[in-house]
């Protein structure tokens, strides 16, 4: 599922469908929440730094894990030191520079690609481990 | 707009309804900020029940309308912060000072009481 970015309104339609797709992938109703707040907060750096871009949002199955991954593209003015914007509280502009640091904090994996002039690319994943009882079934019926 | 804003003696209760875009945030700022002064309110509670998303744009927004609430001369409190919405704020770190928080309407009206009410004003 791939949500176009442009408008705020599209920022609360990503988040939206961000929670909806971690909770039928059983994240839990805390997990859920983190996973759409770290997309509000890389979705508003896409309109804030390069005024429009996409996020893709899918699950993972793995054996012993399920997972959501996000990526979020932008053919923006890209980000001249990402280890920089990591950091907290820097910002190109204003405010707390909270977007990339906070994002990250409420994910387990996350990596920024960009370059100058060349746009950037922020995947973020939140993993899940299956319980002993999904597993079981997932034997008792292959491909479940 | 998704917030219903009702006067209650010297207070303003706005209840937020669903998930806001950040333009219908900031419109709930000013909105906020200019009825303080045309009803001489003394305190703004905010409920937050519904929001399932108080990110760092949202929160910085709360914290910049007790601010300004402030420096009217009134106080601002935020209730009904989702206990999933708390542990993404706490993930944040972020700072929320000076914004007052209580668990649902009732605490918080209690909260601006203390706070408006004879020798209690200004402390807090």
């Amino acid at each position: 599922m791939v949500v176009a970015i442009a408008t705020d309104v599209d920022l609360v339609r990503a988040r939206a469908e961000g929670r909806a797709q971690a909770v039928a992938l059983g994240f839990t109703r805390t997990d859920a929440t983190l996973i759409a707040t770290a997309i509000s907060e890389i979705a508003r750096n896409i309109i804030v730094h390069a005024g429009q871009g996409r996020i893709a949002i899918r699950g993972l199955q793995e054996p012993e894990r399920h997972g959501l991954v996000v990526v979020a593209e932008d053919d923006g003015p890209g980000i001249r030191d990402v280890e920089a914007a990591l950091q907290d509280g820097r910002s190109g502009r204003g405010g707390f520079g909270l977007g990339l640091p906070g994002a990250r904090r409420l994910m387990d994996e996350f990596e920024v690609v960009s370059a100058q002039d060349a746009g950037t690319t922020v995947t973020m994943t939140k993993w899940r481990v299956r319980t002993r009882l999904e597993l079981l079934h997932a034997r008792r019926s292959p491909g479940g | 707009m998704s917030v219903a804003i009702l006067q209650h003696g010297d207070y303003l209760i706005a209840s937020i309804q669903a998930d806001l875009t950040d333009g219908q945030v900031l419109e709930l700022r000013d909105t906020l900020a200019d009825r303080l002064g045309v009803h001489r309110i003394r305190g703004i509670i905010i409920d937050v029940t519904a929001m399932d998303v108080i990110d760092s744009f949202v929160a910085r927004s709360l914290r910049s309308l007790a601010i300004t609430t402030r420096l009217r001369g009134a106080e601002t409190v935020i209730v009904g912060i989702q206990p999933d919405v708390a542990i993404a704020l706490v993930q944040f770190s972020l700072n929320l000072e000076p914004l007052h928080t209580a668990l649902d309407l009732d605490e918080g009206q209690a909260l601006l009481d203390r706070w408006t009410t004879g020798a209690g004003r200004g402390a807090g």
